[in-house]
C-alpha cells in the first residue's frame, strides 16, 4: 500500500516489527491511512492488532522500520502535540475507581489542553446520564465505562481515533449509536482505525479491512477487492412457487451471468436472494490460505 | 509545569479519597502526642525541656515508621498503573513519561509532607500550651525535626518509586519495598555494629563510619537530628558522636536530599525505557 503519498496520509507504517524476545508480535507490517479513512483491523486473539496501535501511539517502539503519525514519530520526545490530535479507547477500559465521571474526564481534558466547557456535550453526544456523571466510576456498568471512554477519546476533536475493540460489552442499541459517531467523525476527516472481534457489525462501517494473523498482515484492501480476492462462492437462494427453496453456488464474477439466466428460464421463481460471503467467512478463508503457506 | 501539577493534584485527590491522608495523619498525630505527653513528665533537673525529650523520641520513631508509610504509598505507584491499565491510557495523553513519574512522586511526597506537619505539629502544639519555658533554639530543633522527617519520607518514596519501575510484578515490587525498610532501617544498622565489634577498630575508622551511616538515608536522618543541635545531643547521649561527626549538618541535609534525587531520577530513566 506505498500508492498514496506519504505527505497526504495521517498514518504511515513502514516495514514494522516488534519483537519481544524471541516472539515477534509484529512482522513486517506495511499500513497508511488517509483523512477521513475508517479503517477495520480484524483478527485473532494475539494476532498483533493491540501490539500495532500500541507502537503508533509511541507506547513501545519498533524493533525494525518506521512509524509516522501526523508527520512525526510518536514515541519521539517531541511527540506531544501529536498525541494532542490522537484520540485513544484502549482494550480494556480501566479508570481511576475513586473519581466520578466529571472528574476523570475533566482530568483528561486539563492533560490534553482542551477546553473543560465541551464536556458537558461530549457526555450528551456518548449518552452518559447527568445522574451517572456524579457517581464514582467503580460503581459503573461496562457500558457505561465504555462510554466515558469513548467521551476521553473524543476530548479535543482528534485527528486520528484509535478504537480497541470498542463495542465489547455493548448492548445493539448502543453499538449503533457507537457506529453513527464514528461515522461522522470519518465524514468531519477524522482517520479511524477501528479493532474488532465482531467481524459482522464491521460491515458496512469500514471503508477497508486490514486482517492480521500471527503479527502479519494478511490482507488489506475493501471489503469488495477482499471478496474478488478471496473468491469465495457467492450462494444464490431460489424459492420457488411451491415454497421449497433451491440453492446454488457460483463465483463471485458469474453471479450476474447467474441471476440473469435464473430470471429467464425459471420465470415463476417467487423470491431471489444473493448471499455474499460474509466478513467471518472472508477472514477464516484468509487465515486457512496463511496457515497453508 | 502544568501537566506535573495535574497528575500530582489527581494523586492527592486520591490519597483523600481513599483515606490515605486522613490516616497517616491521624497516626502520625496520635504517636506524637503520646510521645510528647510522655516526655514532658520526666524531665526532672536533667537541664533539658521537654521538646528536646520529644525530638529524640519522636526522631527515633519516625526511622522506623515513616519509611514504611512512605513505601506502602509509592510501591505500587508505577506497577500498579500499569497493571490495572491506567498508564497506557495515561501515556497515550501529550505527557512526557518524565512528567507521570515526577507529578505521581509530587502528590505522594505532598500527602506525606501534609501528615507529617499536621501530625508532628500538633504535638509542637501541645508543647508550646505546656507550662515548661521553651526557648528559641528548642524550637529551629524541632522544627529542623520536622523538616528532615519530610525528607526522610521522600527519600523512601522515592526509593518505592524505584521499586515500583524495576519491576512488572506488584508482588514483587511489595516484597522488595519490604527487603528496602528491612535493609535500611533494621538491619543496616545491626550489620554496622557487628562490623564494628568484629574488626575492634583496626581497619574500621571514624571516617569509614562516617561514610557507611551517610549510605544509608535513615541513619543520615538520625545523625542529623541528634547530633546537629547541642541540647538534643545532650539528652540523647550522643554528645560524644557529635564532636567525632565531622560532617555539617547542612552535609547531611543535602545527603538526604540526594537521596531523594538519585532514585527518582533513576528510577526516571527506567521508566522512559520501559515498553508498557
Amino acid at each position: 500500500m506505498t500508492d498514496t503519498p506519504a505527505v497526504i496520509s495521517t498514518i504511515c507504517v513502514e516495514g514494522v516489527s516488534k519483537q519481544y524476545g524471541d516472539a515477534f508480535a509484529v512482522r513486517e507490517v506495511d499500513l497508511t491511512m488517509a483523512p477521513g479513512e475508517c479503517v477495520a483491523m480484524v483478527g485473532h486473539n494475539g494476532a498483533g492488532k493491540s501490539s500495532l496501535i500500541k507502537l503508533m501511539l509511541g507506547l513501545t517502539t519498533p524493533t525494525a522500520g518506521r512509524i509516522s503519525v501526523l508527520g512525526g514519530d510518536p514515541a519521539s520526545a517531541a511527540a506531544s502535540h501529536i498525541r494532542r490530535q490522537v484520540g485513544f479507547l484502549p482494550e480494556s477500559v480501566a479508570f481511576h475507581p475513586s473519581m466520578t465521571g466529571r472528574e476523570t474526564l475533566d482530568f483528561y481534558a486539563k492533560l490534553k489542553g482542551a477546553s473543560r466547557r465541551d464536556n458537558d456535550a461530549l457526555f450528551e453526544r456518548v449518552g452518559l446520564e447527568p445522574s451517572a456523571i456524579k457517581r464514582r466510576v467503580g460503581t459503573y456498568s461496562k457500558g457505561m465505562r465504555q462510554r466515558l471512554a469513548l467521551a476521553q477519546a473524543l476530548l479535543g476533536g482528534p485527528k486520528v481515533l484509535f478504537l480497541d475493540e470498542p463495542t465489547t460489552g455493548l448492548d445493539p442499541a448502543l453499538r449503533q449509536s457507537f457506529y453513527e459517531i464514528v461515522r461522522d467523525l470519518r465524514d468531519a476527516g477524522t482517520t479511524v482505525l477501528l479493532c474488532s472481534h465482531a467481524l459482522t457489525e464491521l460491515e458496512g462501517q469500514a471503508d477497508r479491512v486490514v486482517v492480521m494473523s500471527r503479527g502479519r498482515k494478511v490482507a488489506d484492501g475493501s471489503l469488495s477487492t477482499l471478496r474478488s480476492l478471496a473468491q469465495l462462492p457467492v450462494r444464490i437462494r431460489l424459492t420457488m412457487p411451491a415454497g421449497n427453496v433451491v440453492e446454488m453456488t457460483c463465483a463471485n464474477d458469474d453471479k450476474v451471468a447467474m441471476v440473469r439466466r435464473v430470471a429467464c428460464e425459471e420465470r415463476d421463481v417467487a423470491d431471489i436472494e444473493i448471499v455474499q460471503p460474509s466478513l467471518d467467512e472472508m477472514y477464516a478463508h484468509f487465515l486457512r490460505r496463511e496457515a497453508a503457506e | 509545569m502544568n501537566t506535573l501539577f495535574i497528575i500530582a493534584g489527581k494523586e492527592v485527590r486520591d490519597g483523600l479519597r481513599n483515606r490515605w491522608v486522613v490516616a497517616t495523619t491521624l497516626l502520625m498525630a496520635a504517636l506524637a502526642l503520646t510521645l510528647s505527653f510522655l516526655g514532658a513528665a520526666p524531665t526532672g533537673t536533667v537541664g533539658v525541656g521537654p521538646v528536646e525529650i520529644t525530638i529524640v523520641s519522636l526522631s527515633s520513631l519516625t526511622i522506623f515508621l515513616l519509611p514504611l508509610i512512605a513505601l506502602l504509598l509509592s510501591f505500587d505507584a508505577v506497577v500498579g498503573e500499569i497493571d490495572r491499565g491506567t498508564m497506557t491510557l495515561l501515556l497515550s495523553y501529550p505527557v512526557a513519561r518524565w512528567q507521570v513519574l515526577l507529578g505521581k512522586f509530587l502528590g505522594h511526597a505532598a500527602i506525606i509532607a501534609f501528615a507529617t506537619v499536621l501530625g508532628y505539629g500538633a504535638a509542637g502544639v501541645a508543647l508550646a500550651m505546656g507550662d515548661a519555658e521553651i526557648g528559641a533554639e528548642s524550637w529551629r530543633a524541632f522544627a529542623a525535626m520536622i523538616g528532615s522527617s519530610v525528607l526522610l519520607g521522600a527519600a523512601f518514596t522515592a526509593l518505592g518509586y524505584l521499586a515500583s519501575t524495576l519491576v512488572r510484578d506488584r508482588g514483587t515490587a511489595a516484597g522488595i519495598a519490604v527487603a528496602v525498610w528491612l535493609a535500611f532501617v533494621l538491619l543496616y544498622d545491626m550489620g554496622l555494629l557487628g562490623l564494628l565489634v568484629a574488626d575492634g577498630g583496626k581497619t574500621l575508622n571514624a571516617d569509614v563510619l562516617n561514610w557507611a551511616l551517610l549510605a544509608n538515608p535513615a541513619d543520615t536522618y538520625r545523625l542529623f537530628n541528634l547530633t546537629g543541635f547541642k541540647n538534643v545531643s545532650l539528652f540523647a547521649g550522643t554528645a560524644g558522636l557529635a564532636a567525632h561527626v565531622q560532617v555539617s549538618p547542612s552535609v547531611l541535609l543535602a545527603v538526604l536530599a540526594g537521596w531523594v534525587v538519585a532514585p527518582l531520577a533513576l528510577a526516571a530513566a527506567l521508566f522512559s525505557r520501559k515498553q508498557i
